[in-house]
């Protein structure tokens, strides 16, 4: 088991690494100049090509690349050309150093910093909910198959899925907040501060992935749960004498929900990157806000913070999901 | 636990039992009359080819067709003198697995993948010995692993399905089955999914079993060799219906049905002149939606009496012929029967 | 040296040239595990020498995984062996095949269910290979594919069917019709009937015995039921855990088989015509070993009752013993062991 770990973590390391060089080289091929872009309205060139040294941009390519991942584990020195009482200021970007940021100047670590806690809050409790309902009402459709209970299911997913999440998200703040004021405006507010006002102000958003992304659930355990009703184990612990609560509930649903759980784990990880529609029509600030605002800054150390952040979520739940699935099904080789 | 030791009361009866599912294509008539009885000790062999109602009988005798305005079941079913088809469901599942077990064709799909061996036996265990301790279902699971032959089943038991292989997971489904001393055991083709070598070990084994466990055995097959080799009676069904049931002998020996020469002919033996053709049954299994009028057996049988009747008009009864225990359902006269068979029929495939 | 020694292989026996030799012929899949797994070696088959002769029928029968459907593959090209040299009439087949060579061996597969294409027409199935193969028949595709049809026992006139408006043994004849197409010479047949009902599976083998005798087909028959290799080939091949353990003439075979396998093999089989435990039969122990991890020396020896210390070292050669068949074994049986029916 450890070995298999051990194995799976290096495979994912290596994922990483090779990400790194990607997105690293993806971006140092875009021809644009972030130094133009933001150095306003009296730009000179002596401007921008003390931006771009300050950017860090006029160096060769594997010079840079040596110098951001030497930040993202050692931190780093950078000196901005600025000159303070007749001495440069030599400014410390603190470890794990991503860059600073083009538009605000602050640490791209201190961006991100902001931004996460939002996403995690929106994904993590909305995928709680996602998970329970969609799992739920999927099982019980399966349980229930062809009665009124299940078309009523299948049903309400088949709105879900075909409604666009932006669409609903709308409707439910003209709903809640502007029609009948039940809600407030949601404000993001850290759940250390005031864990109620945190909570309300995540209902909606939570609500509304829950309910598009329930609907994919429900109908995929339904699909898992009733094609394991049909497995011949299922027929040995009905043969048995199991009662039929046990054989759904322990048999048919360990089996079923194995699938489901994969699913789970890849999309929480996408999810963990950012809901950028749905933290932006909330008007939350989450990941995904900060990298639609980043891109159409060419904010570029934003932009590749956020690309890397999202690609580190989904290789660690890859790694995890791998993991939790050897734990489930012993017939996954460990070695 | 079961209490019933005599063997001159039928543990299982069967009497006119009618299984009918409604599908969108129609109704189909998938068990339609039959009847039979096993006593303890005893193995009845039900032959027949896909379709021919004989796994959906066993079925029905573990209860296990879920009853609805699809599924409908009619007849009775006796178990140890309880009535199957008219007990609820709470009675069925606690007499499931306790007074009557069954074992499957293909033992790899039917082991859950994710428990250990010893975990589905001790559950089996379990659910009708509700007061005993963890400890001593496992005992018992590792005594009947060793029962049924698996070597060094203290490991064993801790093994997953996939680590064992096609015989070994036969046996530990075997030993899932008699784990509460069932007095009734339902085998479906429990050899058709594994090798001849480790098919004959299998069918030794269920021998050993019976003798020791004195209990009633029911096999399905399709394989009239395993038949021969196991069964002390045998049932003939074809499109749901009993064609001939007798004692092996005579169904092997002197079988009076045309559909049971036309398997006895039909199936190459190891013996006799190899190049001699075979006698196949013409035509296919007929549709259980559709079952052909009269004698479902009429439109593929050689000898049948039309224009004016009866085979395509009146289902032949199936009656008992003068040689005691051995009843056939067939229009043509006993003393043709049995012309038939000694002329033309015992020299071909497998009756010789 | 005036010696005259029995050949070493089975293959120089014949006074006909063979249409088809195999020697040591291999295959070796590899399974690795994970990233950085270690590769680990099935020795799915493990130089198998036999030939076919023209019009001939030879039957490869054993327990899984003892090579004989991986055998088949590798002889009509779908998998290509790892070692050893597959001869088509004096030409070397064994990585590459002429166009003449791929139309003269065709196969029939296990699962006439899935092996049709539930979209196409029965027509356009049996005309496939056809137009692959860029044949333009007397009198046009069409009349070729309902004569094929009618050959096989089907209405020509259901050249419109697709394959879910036939049964399962209509569909294995619509699978043979497709592998007469091209007029072969050699059909490899992979259990032709096993998916079959017990009273269709005869119908189908008296068609193929009918087809072999009047087109004079040679057949490899690959099956596990050895009643009806029995009853289909003249000469059959035992195979066991990758290995040709035993070749010979039906008679040999079954009346007399030398090696202890065969024997076991043939003891196993539950006879229709003898009723009850017959005692006296060979029973052997456990099931067959993982290809992966053959036992060393004679593959069987860890099933054989007859092994000693000899068998665990040293792989026995197939050579010819007392029954007049090409066997593998340090201690084959003698004379008659299983009585036949006059």
């Amino acid at each position: 088991m450890l070995r298999f770990i051990i194995k799976r973590v290096l495979a994912a390391l290596l994922t990483l690494v090779a990400i790194d060089v990607i997105t690293f080289v993806m971006f140092f091929a875009i021809p644009s100049s972030p130094a133009e872009a933001n150095c306003g309205k009296n730009c000179t060139p002596e401007t921008i090509a003390r931006v771009n040294h300050y950017l860090g941009v006029d160096r060769p390519f594997m010079v840079q690349f040596a110098e951001f991942n030497r930040g993202i584990f050692l931190g780093r020195d950078v000196d901005g050309g600025r000159v303070l009482n007749g001495k440069p200021v030599i400014d410390h970007c603190h470890i794990p150093c991503l860059g600073y940021s083009f538009k605000t100047q602050e640490q791209v670590t201190d961006v991100i910093g902001r931004a996460l806690p939002v996403t995690t809050s929106i994904v993590i409790g909305a995928a709680v909910l996602w998970l329970v309902t969609g799992v739920g009402l999927g099982v019980y459709s399966a349980l229930h198959r062809g009665k009124f209970g299940d078309k009523f299911a299948i049903g309400v997913s088949l709105v879900g899925t075909s409604m666009p999440v932006y669409f609903f998200a709308l409707l439910l703040l003209s709903i809640f907040v502007f029609s009948t004021g039940l809600l407030p405006y949601p404000q993001y507010t850290s759940i250390a501060t005031n864990p109620a006002k945190w909570a309300l102000a995540l209902i909606l958003p939570w609500i509304a992935l829950t309910f598009v992304q329930a609907a994919g659930y429900a109908r995929y355990s339904r699909s898992q749960m009733l094609e394991t009703l049909s497995e011949d184990y299922i027929r040995t612990a009905r043969a048995i004498g199991l009662p039929a609560r046990t054989v759904h509930l322990r048999h048919a649903l360990r089996a079923a929900i194995t699938p489901v759980i994969t699913l789970f784990g890849l999309d929480l990880g996408a999810f963990l990157g950012g809901v950028a529609i749905t933290e932006t029509i909330f008007g939350m600030h989450g990941m995904g806000w900060a990298s639609v605002q980043a891109a159409s800054d060419l904010n570029l150390p934003v932009i590749m913070a956020t690309v890397l952040i999202a690609s580190v979520f989904v290789v660690i739940m890859n790694v995890i999901v791998d993991v939790l699935y050897a734990f489930i099904d012993p017939r996954v080789k460990l070695s | 636990m079961t209490t019933q030791s005599t063997t001159a009361q039928p543990y299982l009866v069967v009497e006119d039992l009618k299984v009918r599912f409604t599908t969108e294509d129609g109704v189909v008539r998938a068990v339609d009359g039959v009847s039979f009885e096993l006593p303890r000790g005893r193995t009845l062999g039900i032959v027949g080819e896909s379709g021919s109602g004989k796994s959906v009988t066993s079925m029905a005798v573990m209860g296990l067709h879920a009853r609805g305005k699809r599924t409908e079941i009619a007849g009775k079913i006796l178990v140890n003198g309880k009535n199957i088809v008219t007990m609820t469901d709470e009675e069925t599942r606690k007499m499931r697995g306790n007074d009557m077990a069954m074992v499957f064709q293909d033992p790899l799909s039917a082991l859950h993948p994710f428990y250990t061996i010893g975990r589905q036996i001790t559950t089996a265990y379990k659910v009708h010995h509700p007061r005993a301790s963890k400890e001593d279902a496992r005992k018992r699971a590792i005594e009947m692993l060793d029962r049924v032959g698996i070597p060094e089943p203290h490991r064993r038991v801790d093994q997953y399905p996939h680590e064992f292989s096609g015989g070994m997971r036969q046996r530990a489904m075997i030993a899932m089955a008699l784990v509460n001393n069932p007095a009734l055991l339902i085998a479906d083709e429990p050899t058709t999914a594994l090798d001849v070598t480790v098919q004959a070990q299998i069918l030794d084994l269920l021998t050993d079993l019976q003798k020791e466990f004195n209990s009633a055995i029911i096999m399905i097959t399709h394989d009239l060799g395993v038949i021969s080799q196991i069964a002390d009676e045998v049932l003939v069904m074809y499109a749901g219906r009993v064609a001939e049931h007798g004692s092996i002998e005579q169904v092997m020996r002197s079988a009076q049905h045309p559909y049971a020469w036309g398997l006895l002919e039909s199936i190459p033996s190891l013996h006799g002149d190899p190049e001699e053709d075979l006698k196949p049954i013409k035509g296919n299994p007929p549709s259980l939606i559709n079952v052909p009028s009269g004698c479902a057996f009429h439109p593929r049988c050689p000898y049948r009496m039309m224009n004016p009747g009866p085979c395509d008009l009146e289902v032949p009864q199936l009656l008992a012929i003068s040689q005691p225990g051995h009843s056939v359902a067939c229009h043509l006269p006993e003393d043709r029967r049995v012309a038939i068979y000694t002329n033309e029929v015992s020299e071909v495939g497998v009756a010789q | 040296m005036i010696i005259t020694q029995p050949s070493a292989s089975p293959l120089e026996q014949a006074s006909v040239a063979p249409l088809l030799t195999v020697s040591g012929l291999t295959k070796h899949f590899t399974v690795r595990s994970g990233l950085l797994g270690t590769a680990a070696k099935v020795r799915a088959v493990d130089g198998v020498s036999f030939d076919v002769r023209p019009g001939e029928t030879v039957g490869l029968v054993g327990e899984s995984g003892c090579g004989k459907t991986t055998t088949g593959r590798m002889l009509v090209g779908l998998l290509d062996p790892t070692a050893g040299k597959i001869t088509y009439q004096g030409q070397d087949v064994t990585h590459r095949r002429s166009k003449k060579v791929r139309q003269d061996v065709q196969i029939i597969f296990q699962d006439p269910y899935s092996s049709l294409n539930p979209r196409h027409t029965v027509g356009k199935i049996i005309s496939m290979p056809l137009l692959v193969n860029g044949v333009n028949p007397p009198g046009g595709v069409k009349k070729r594919v309902q004569e094929l049809l009618e050959l096989v026992g089907l209405n020509p006139e259901h050249y419109n069917r697709f394959p879910h408006e036939f049964s399962g043994g209509q569909r294995q004849r619509i699978g043979i019709a497709r592998a007469l197409a091209l007029r072969p010479k050699l059909i490899i047949a992979d259990e032709p009937v096993s998916a079959l009902d017990v009273s269709i599976q005869a119908q189908v083998i008296n068609l193929l015995r009918d087809l072999q005798r009047e087109m004079g087909l040679a057949f490899v028959f690959i099956a596990h039921d050895l009643s009806i290799v029995r009853h289909f080939c003249q000469r059959i091949g035992v195979m066991y855990l990758g290995k040709l353990v035993e070749i010979g003439s039906r008679e040999q075979i079954y009346g007399q088989p030398a090696h202890p396998y065969t024997k076991a093999l043939l003891s196993a089989v539950p006879d229709a015509s003898r009723i009850g435990q017959s005692a006296g039969r060979i029973r052997l122990e456990g099931d067959v070993p993982t290809p992966l991890n053959p036992p060393s020396g004679c593959r069987f020896r860890t099933r054989c009752w007859k092994a000693q210390d000899v068998c665990a070292v040293q792989e026995p050669p197939l050579t010819l013993k007392n029954n007049g068949a090409f066997a593998a074994c340090h201690f084959p049986e003698e004379g008659v062991l299983i009585p036949q029916a006059a």
